[in-house]
């Protein structure tokens, strides 16, 4: 329909398409992380969290969604637990922000909640499940821009994969997973897929992997006509 | 002086009588000299006569149009008389009637006999003109329908065409006062009070797209008052344009009285329904509207069992600018006159509901019979003037291009349709005015 | 979702339900204190209102400005086209001027279809003639969901089949036969799984209304102690000239929401109008005022309503086709590979 985009998509879609389980054409998936070494992985993080900001007094637990959200809330849980006062949560919804809305048709929102108490003057610590490029962080400082002002800004991740595109950089993290660039990294969290997980996989699907190929190539009758 | 033809191996429509039409009917040669058919028979031979091989070719007598607007005078942006009369051949036909809503309305004479004389420089089909009812077309007065019918162009057919005449009095009295010279009145029957704003049928689809309906009473209303007028003082009434089942059933109970109706039905009439405003593309606006498969289903028949007696192209090119707008604004009407045999032998031929000996009766016998006009629609025998079409029903189906069009106008509803058919040839009191399909003059 | 939207009947379950989410999460934008996104940075939207609306244009500006889009407003009134420039060269001027979406108010039916015709940008239909006024429908769908189904709209973003509006009763009052509301909202409510039953004399329904996804009925009445939602719509009094009904106090009378007829409503039931209000015609002074009515929400929701709608129109990659296809979307905004 108009002209220019098909290269954009070329252009933006160099990454490895995404691997959901039970996806065609999965190559090996490797299981990189178990429940229990979650579990451990959470429970040193909170503990982490509560020592580098003493005791998490003014601390807001924000969880990027759609993972970011229960990880989130399993830190405040667990945070709450070791030292015996409750630590708001909530969740910031970064997609109005993002760079690459144009790569992608408009998605579905998620949910923007911030604790009662806000965010003003307290320290913030962004919650998501893979940090990669960083620009999803990137994305959330600016959607925390416009929401208040808090004094400080942290970051814990339960997995970081590497290959950052931004001077970013988180200060907790459960795993360092080195990956290449043709790998996919999946958390799987009982709250949102039933189980807790990370996976590793090579993701290959057919007729993806030609350089520029246009998603609407996948389709008979798309863009490019009878490509399979 | 024109030249002897001798047509081969044609069959003749009339021998055609079959439904559906099978393989009836031989194949027979025509000899065309001086204006008419010297002979009719096989392995004929006229030495020195220019030779067109008709071999798998329907010969029919030319078609006659009771019902087109060739907009001059006024309108020479949608179409002239000329172009209108080379679209016409191009469709089959030897004569077509030129509707009075012209500007100046063909209320006078002399307005009459202008267009009369276009059409004789054209040459290549017979214009008769069409008088108004009524003065300016506005339905206030008549108008001088005696000196119209008197003028060189001898109008027989009057019609405020585009208007309705909707004073119970002066349709009266019109009918009445054309006894006279044998004319006969064409009514548009249109309610005009049911119908104000009106852009689409009344039914299911206007109702969705917020389009103001025009309901199939307003016809009908119309159609039956008028046939009991006629019937009152013993004149004769042409219905235009009928759209809707229910107008068909009226005339089927008028005529089993006895009185003196003829009706006529458009090829989109016959093929086209209400859904397609679907877009909004004003290309499927025309007044009478589009009605539903009930109205279409309804109207084939009528044609077929002769409720309704021919086919009238009620032929409206409008330029772009008149289409391209938003649907409320746009004019209506549609080209036909290059289509039409075309869509009659996809719609009621290929369906079995006529044979090739009734298309030609419905398309030439009667409309000339209701248009008194002598010399067109007779059969082809020898003796009668060399008026007929060469149709070939077995052309590959082609999607039809305005663009080829010799019309100037370029709104037609079945642009890019495949239809059956191809007019090979057309000729004009034995002198060919188009061959091979394309314009032979 | 499509490039346009132009008919709400065009709209599935899912797409309506993507647009009322959306509008949830956007709504909030309005209590901070930076009421701004900048999704739309950089983008153009025009406004074509060739009928005076200052209250819908208004919402739409607002809309588009709240993402940061670049706002042009072409009103019909002394411009080229009330020297009688067609439409089509209208649309041919906002091409050339990089237009990524129009927001059409037109007097006839078919506008938007037609002007979708003529531009590569979007086209929002802002109510064409008597045809429809989509986003009026869903800021009606979702002041309903948010009074009458709290925990649907509470719930956020959820696969299909979750927070529509399924059993609740809908009247819709008034002149169906020249209302674009009425037609939008038929259809939207319809396809949410709402009831929809019409109420208006026989003159102001469509003939063919016996085909449409509703009810009609001319006893208001006897509509009334079984409706959850009450919308009245505007009457106008050229319709009098026009013989659809003999007087204005008639059809006041027998159509009217006073307070008389408020108090057959069932507790929990809300009065809705799409406005202007004919005060004390089809409605009453009081029944306006009154706690059921969600006359003034209905304003502040059309904002956010109408936020969903650009974003999901502009914010994105530009060709529809490609929505659902390729891509596995994952619940919420998060990229299944982060980054890129």
């Amino acid at each position: 329909m108009r002209a220019g985009n098909a290269e954009d998509r070329a252009a933006g879609a160099g990454g490895p398409p995404p691997a959901g389980p039970g996806r065609a054409g999965h190559a090996r998936q490797k299981r990189v992380l178990e429940p229990a070494e979650i579990g451990r992985a959470l429970s040193r993080i909170a503990h982490e969290i509560l020592e580098r900001t003493d005791g998490a007094a003014d601390v807001v637990l924000l969880g990027i969604p759609t993972r970011g959200v229960p990880l989130a809330r399993r830190l405040a849980g667990r945070a709450a637990h070791y030292e015996g006062h409750a630590v708001p949560c909530g969740s910031l919804d970064v997609t109005m922000h993002r760079d690459d809305l144009r790569l992608r048709p408009a998605r579905a929102l998620g949910r923007t909640e911030l604790p009662p108490e806000g965010i003003d003057g307290k320290t913030v610590v962004l919650v998501d499940d893979v940090l990669y490029s960083g620009r999803t962080v990137r994305a959330a400082l600016d959607a925390l821009h416009d929401l208040g002002r808090p004094c400080a800004v942290q970051l814990a991740v339960l997995v970081d994969r590497g290959h950052r595109e931004l001077p970013i950089r988180a200060d907790y993290v459960g795993k360092n997973l080195p990956t290449s660039q043709r790998e996919v990294v999946r958390v799987l969290l009982s709250e949102v897929d039933g189980e807790d997980a990370v996976l590793i996989a090579d993701a290959v699907l057919p007729g993806d992997r030609r350089a520029g190929a246009h998603p609407a190539a996948r389709r008979p009758g798309g863009a490019e006509g009878g490509r399979p | 002086m024109s030249a002897v033809w001798l047509i081969r191996g044609v069959r003749l429509a009339e021998g055609l009588a079959e439904r559906p039409e099978g393989p009836g009917g031989r194949a027979c040669d025509l000899v065309l000299r001086d204006g008419v058919i010297a002979e009719a028979g096989t392995r004929l031979s006229a030495p020195g006569a220019q030779v067109l091989d008709a071999g798998g070719l329907i010969a029919l007598p030319g078609l006659v149009d009771l019902h087109a607007h060739l907009r001059e005078p006024g309108r020479e942006d949608a179409e002239t008389i000329e172009t209108g009369a080379r679209a016409a051949a191009l469709g089959g036909y030897t004569a077509v009637h030129a509707m009075a809503n012209t500007e100046p309305a063909t209320d006078t004479a002399g307005v009459a006999e202008q267009v009369w004389r276009l059409g004789r420089q054209a040459g290549c089909c017979d214009v008769q003109p069409v008088g108004a009812v009524t003065a300016g077309l506005a339905g206030t007065q008549l108008a001088e329908l005696g000196a119209m019918a008197d003028s060189a162009a001898r109008v027989r057919v009057f019609s405020d065409d585009g208007r309705c005449v909707s004073d119970s009095l002066l349709m009266r009295r019109a009918l009445e006062y054309v006894k006279a010279f044998g004319g006969v009145i064409a009514q548009h029957a249109q309610d005009p009070r049911l119908t104000e704003g009106a852009q689409l049928n009344e039914g299911e689809v206007s109702g969705r797209l917020g389009l103001a309906g025009w309901p199939a009473v307003a016809e009908e209303a119309v159609i039956a008052r008028d046939c009991l007028l006629a019937a009152h003082v013993g004149s004769a009434l042409h219905i235009c344009h009928v759209s809707t089942a229910g107008s068909v059933e009226i005339i089927r109970w008028a005529k089993s009285k006895g009185w003196q109706v003829t009706a006529e039905v458009t090829p989109h009439h016959l093929l086209l329904t209400d859904d397609l405003a679907e877009g909004y593309d004003p290309v499927y606006k025309v007044n009478p509207p589009l009605r539903t498969a009930a109205d279409v289903a309804g109207l084939r028949q009528g044609l077929a069992d002769g409720t309704i007696d021919c086919v009238a192209t009620d032929h409206a090119p409008h330029p772009a600018e008149a289409k391209d707008v938003e649907w409320a604004e746009a004019a209506s009407g549609m080209t036909g006159l290059e289509t039409a045999l075309r869509v009659v032998q996809e719609t009621m031929v290929e369906t079995g509901l006529l044979g090739w000996a009734e298309v030609a009766d419905r398309m030439s016998a009667r409309p000339a019979r209701i248009g008194r006009l002598s010399g067109h629609g007779n059969p082809l025998k020898p003796g009668e003037p060399a008026n007929l079409t060469l149709y070939d029903p077995a052309a590959p189906r082609e999607p039809v291009d305005p663009a080829a069009h010799a019309s100037k106008s370029r709104n037609t509803p079945f642009a890019g349709m495949a239809l059956p058919g191809r007019v090979v040839a057309t000729f004009l009191r034995g002198v060919p005015t188009v061959l091979d399909g394309k314009a032979a003059t | 979702m499509n490039r346009h939207l132009v008919s709400a009947a065009s709209l599935t379950r899912d797409d309506a339900l993507l647009i009322l989410d959306t509008a949830e999460e956007l709504a909030r934008v309005a209590d901070r204190p930076i009421k701004k996104l900048p999704t739309l940075r950089g983008r153009t939207v025009v406004n074509l209102f060739f009928e005076d609306s200052t209250r819908t244009r208004t919402s739409f500006e607002v809309a588009a400005k709240r993402l940061s889009a670049d706002v042009i407003n072409f009103s019909a009134k002394g411009s080229s086209v009330a020297k009688g420039e067609s439409l089509r060269d209208t649309a041919l001027t906002l091409e050339a001027m990089g237009a990524d979406a129009v927001v059409i108010r037109h007097v006839a039916s078919g506008a938007a279809h037609r002007l979708a015709g003529w531009v590569s940008g979007s086209v929002i239909n802002a109510g064409d003639g008597t045809h429809e006024h989509p986003t009026q429908a869903l800021l009606d769908a979702f002041t309903i969901r948010r009074r009458l189904r709290p925990c649907e709209a509470g719930a956020g973003p959820f696969p299909a089949g979750r927070g529509a509006l399924d059993g609740v009763r809908v009247a819709i009052v008034g002149d169906v036969l020249h209302s674009r509301v009425a037609r939008s909202n038929v259809a939207l409510l319809n396809v949410l799984g709402a009831e929809v039953t019409l109420v208006a004399p026989p003159t102001l329904l469509p003939l063919a209304v016996g085909s449409w996804p509703c009810e009609a009925a001319y006893d208001l009445d006897a509509v009334l102690p079984k409706s959850d939602v009450v919308m009245m719509l505007r009457v106008q009094r050229e319709r009098m000239s026009a013989a659809y009904f003999p007087s204005v106090r008639e059809y006041s009378r027998r159509y009217g929401l006073d307070a008389t007829r408020m108090a057959l409503l069932p507790d929990h039931a809300i009065v809705m109008h799409p406005g202007p209000m004919n005060r004390g015609v089809e409605i009453a002074a009081e029944v306006a005022d009154s706690a059921r009515s969600t006359i003034v929400e209905q304003v502040a929701n059309g904002v956010s309503v109408r936020m969903a709608v650009l974003y999901l129109l502009l914010g994105g990659a530009e060709f529809p086709e490609e929505s659902g296809a390729g891509f596995p979307e994952e619940s919420g905004a998060e990229f299944p590979e982060e980054g890129r």
